[in-house]
């Protein structure tokens, strides 16, 4: 198990060690696009950027669906749960800044209680 | 018995949801066992906001804050983490400051960062804080996610600790 870890981990830094690869995902990110698309972008010929896509597809970065001639490439599953761990992270930044900010309401809240009996007294 | 239960319930931590709602938008919720003026006035005194905003562990220290709650009035926040450097810096201004209701602010440590908009809703001495952060562009928010405004190393780093996660759950099945 730890082997086929590691293969993944270098499978998948591997896939983003070329710049114009990095710039595909950048690219996807922004919307899908054909291969054709992305070898203009890139300039570059179309067995060239396949081979790229090729890579990011291996390492579950991209994935790729072809309807009648045109073989279109979107964000893999893996981008997806990038954002899901994010979002994760983020929410439990702040429900732990909020557990504390719980405290503090009580202590505001005890302190208008005696505020307000020492005003009545 | 049911009072009994009632009780608990509101000894329990009330639970706080984050949800990409479009392409440009964060809404944070989070409901507070207090009136809106307390919720409030813990989000506006800096003497209060520090000692919440940083939780302990998060790693990190709040090293100052500088809060003018008035529309206009600017923000500053230091933070040092063990991890970096140099300090952390956000900052920006009021939009609008409603009291007990109405929160809103730039964020502008980046060029495209978010407009934040905080409400309080009162309801039966409870308090729901809704934080709407709406970015100026889909990318901006991609961005913010993949932590990435020039460089990847960040990006690289959480998919680091993203692909640990992946592959554990793959070995656990």
């Amino acid at each position: 198990m730890v082997q086929y870890s590691q293969t993944r981990f270098d499978v998948s830094f591997a896939a983003l060690s070329d710049a114009t690869r990095r710039g595909v995902l950048e690219r996807l990110g922004r919307a899908d696009a054909s291969i054709t698309e992305l070898a203009e972008k890139f300039h570059m010929t179309l067995t060239g950027m396949k081979k790229h896509v090729s890579v990011l597809e291996q390492a579950g970065l991209v994935t790729t669906e072809k309807v009648g001639r045109v073989r279109t490439c979107k964000l893999g599953l893996r981008r997806l749960e990038e954002e899901a761990a994010w979002i994760e992270r983020y929410r439990q930044l702040w429900a732990a800044r909020f557990d504390e900010l719980d405290n503090i309401v009580e202590e505001l809240k005890r302190k208008e209680k005696v505020d307000g009996r020492k005003k009545r007294g | 018995m049911d009072a009994r239960r009632e009780g608990e319930a509101t000894r329990m931590k009330n639970s706080t949801t984050v949800e990409r709602k479009s392409e440009r938008e964060l809404v944070l919720t989070r409901t507070f066992n207090g009136p809106a003026r307390l919720v409030f006035e813990a989000w506006t005194k800096p003497e209060l906001l520090k000692r919440w905003w940083v939780p302990k562990s998060a790693g990190m220290s709040l090293l100052s804050c500088e809060m003018d709650v008035r529309v206009g009035g600017k923000y500053r926040f230091e933070f040092g983490h063990v991890e970096a450097a140099k300090p952390m810096a956000f900052f920006g201004s009021y939009l609008e400051v409603i009291p007990s209701s109405r929160l809103v602010w730039t964020n502008e440590e980046s060029d495209e960062g978010a407009i934040t908009t905080l409400t309080f809703e009162e309801k039966g001495g409870k308090t729901l804080v809704v934080m709407h952060e709406l970015y100026p562009s889909k990318e901006a928010l991609d961005s913010s996610i993949a932590g990435m405004p020039d460089g990847m190393e960040e990006t690289f780093a959480q998919l680091d600790e993203l692909l640990v996660t992946l592959c554990a759950s793959v070995g656990r099945s």
